[in-house]
């Protein structure tokens, strides 16, 4: 069983368009989408959910004011700044629990702090996992634990391919996303922001030891541009997908809410095509990922 | 004025948007430039900030001194995050799971537990034409990302007004980046998955007590955003058409400034933040 990551860096490449397309192309696979922040791939991918769950990423704190002294131990402590006049701010608190320890008056309670659900749902293409962090919400990067460890369990002995879509960024909810994959499609574009982005991300695969490739999206954009990524993947020793050109079809799917392999067979969908094959064939010769 | 440009949706136009603002309000007076895109700042390309330094962002981390460590395991049964476990004898630290509260070494029986700091980014400060610039970047293959957004914050002072460009996402990042600014600006798209970030994102600006309005990017792609925010009855400050050579002038690393048609259009959605102080 394999497992394949669409990530970026720079938000808005086309991570989540071309997962769609990846999925519809694969058929019979299992899909996560681990941008439990904005989670978007179901508004391409027809579903119907089957199953729901609460998510509780940490312990958050309460003040009972009833006991509350007012003799700011927790304030002088909290290194959040997420006491505010003997409340507790729930998008400030980090759940370290320091005030239930070091009030004096026992005021402090820490509950199960419920900041989001996960689910899985039916689609035409098989089953997926995703989730919704509660808008504001931290620990992120559990939550894609979740979604990630629910879509293995699905997929082992059932499923060769686990399909992911990862979120923007290299922070935790995106590092969270890569451990243990087989490989990881690297999304940009040929801006000078996608190439400052493109090399962050890419030093983020090398540290966790995840193979990357890299498909540069709207590869017209600028022929400039593109031949300097590619030369810097040769002298980087990452290799380079086809690229995928801008296409209308593209962005019309996308207004429609339709993976691209199923609105056109246009010059983007020919690309996402020939770029399904390459991914085939560079996975059957990974190992890791199950 | 704090005018912070968030999205929900990555790659709607944050930084241009804000980037956009500042070059047009700097013709005419002194604007701050924070970049809190900490995983992947990228403001820098279209500004040209002439760095002038650079500072080290530390977060705390636990030190344990054998010497007096009894092994107890207190620390290990405070820890929220799983940093510290408990061996036979002693116990093991993983930093990078450390969120520096503190709480192991103020509540260690033996006050065996001192705390080190461990760099997690930098923040860059420089200098365009009428604009103070800083940025945060987060070093690759860190988790923590809200350390180095609130040390990058701690540029902004005194009575210049400041631009702040969020994150993506509508997670923590995000929420770090926005709190404390006067306004927001939600820059989305009219597709499915732009305005269902929206959405997302306007809970964030609401909860926090932050006037939000909406600048629709890429308005001409279709009505689904402008008929989103109509029913919702969503304040739109700003709609920007789709431009092929803005999108060429981008990807080259150029200001968004191209010609008298992108400079009236930010000059009118200044106008429109700023009123009468511009």
């Amino acid at each position: 069983m394999k497992q394949l990551a669409v990530i970026s860096g720079k938000g808005g490449t086309g991570k989540t368009t071309i997962t769609a397309a990846l999925a519809a192309l694969a058929g019979n696979v299992v899909i996560a989408d681990c941008d439990v922040d904005a989670p978007n791939l179901a508004l391409l991918v027809r579903s119907n959910l089957r199953e729901s769950y609460d998510y509780s990423g940490s312990k958050i704190s309460v003040i009972d004011k009833d006991k509350c002294v007012q003799c700011d131990t927790c304030v002088e402590f909290c290194r959040f700044q997420a006491i505010i006049r003997y409340e507790v701010d729930p998008l400030a608190c980090e759940g370290c629990g320091v005030c239930y320890h070091v009030c004096p008056a026992g005021a402090v309670m820490r509950t199960d702090d419920q900041s989001g659900n996960w689910y899985v749902s039916d689609t035409s293409y098989g089953p997926m996992v995703h989730a919704r962090l509660q808008p504001g919400r931290g620990n992120s990067g559990k939550l894609v634990a979740v979604v990630r460890e629910r879509a293995r369990v699905i997929a082992e002995d059932n499923y060769s391919l686990v399909i992911i879509d990862g979120p923007p960024g290299i922070g935790c909810p995106v590092i969270s996303t890569i451990t243990g994959i087989t490989g990881a499609l690297v999304v940009t574009e040929p801006t000078l922001s996608g190439i400052h982005d493109l090399k962050r991300i890419l030093e983020v695969c090398r540290h966790f030891a995840v193979p990357a490739r890299v498909c540069i999206n709207k590869c017209d954009l600028s022929e400039t541009n593109t031949k300097e990524i590619m030369k810097w993947l040769a002298a980087n020793e990452v290799a380079a997908t086809v690229g995928i050109p801008q296409d209308k079809d593209v962005i019309d799917a996308t207004v429609h809410g339709v993976p691209i392999v199923e609105w056109s067979s246009g010059d983007a969908v020919h690309a996402v095509r020939r770029l399904w094959k390459q991914l085939q064939e560079w996975l059957e010769n990974l190992s890791g990922g199950s | 004025m704090i005018l912070s440009v968030a999205s929900g949706k990555g790659g709607t136009g944050k930084t241009t948007v804000g980037a956009g603002l500042a070059l047009v309000l700097a013709q005419r007076m002194g604007i701050r430039f924070i970049d809190a895109d900490v995983e992947e700042p990228d403001a820098h390309i279209l500004l040209q900030p002439q760095i002038t330094g650079t500072s080290a962002v530390t977060v705390p981390v636990p030190e344990i001194d054998k010497s007096r460590c009894t092994g107890c395991g207190r620390c290990a049964d405070i820890c929220a995050f799983g940093a510290i476990t408990q061996g036979l004898k002693d116990v093991w630290l993983l930093p990078a799971l450390c969120h520096g509260c503190g709480g192991c070494s103020i509540l260690c029986p033996e006050q065996a537990i001192g705390e080190v700091y461990r760099t997690v980014g930098h923040v860059d400060r420089g200098y365009a034409v009428n604009i103070e610039f800083a940025h945060g970047r987060l070093n690759p293959g860190e988790a923590q990302v809200t350390p180095v957004i609130k040390t990058v914050k701690q540029e902004i002072c005194g009575t210049m007004s400041a631009i702040i460009d969020s994150p993506p996402g509508t997670s923590c990042a995000m929420v770090e980046a926005i709190r404390g600014s006067d306004m927001c600006l939600l820059v989305t798209e009219p597709t499915p998955l732009g305005i269902n970030d929206l959405a997302l994102a306007w809970e964030v600006t609401a909860q926090l007590g932050i006037k939000m309005q909406v600048v629709i990017n890429r308005c001409d792609l279709s009505d689904q955003a402008e008929l989103y925010c109509e029913q919702r009855q969503v304040p739109v400050i700003a709609r920007l058409p789709y431009d092929q050579q803005l999108a060429t002038a981008y990807a080259r690393g150029a200001s968004p400034l191209i010609n008298r048609f992108w400079q009236h259009k930010f000059e009118l959605l200044a106008q429109a933040v700023w009123g009468d102080r511009v």
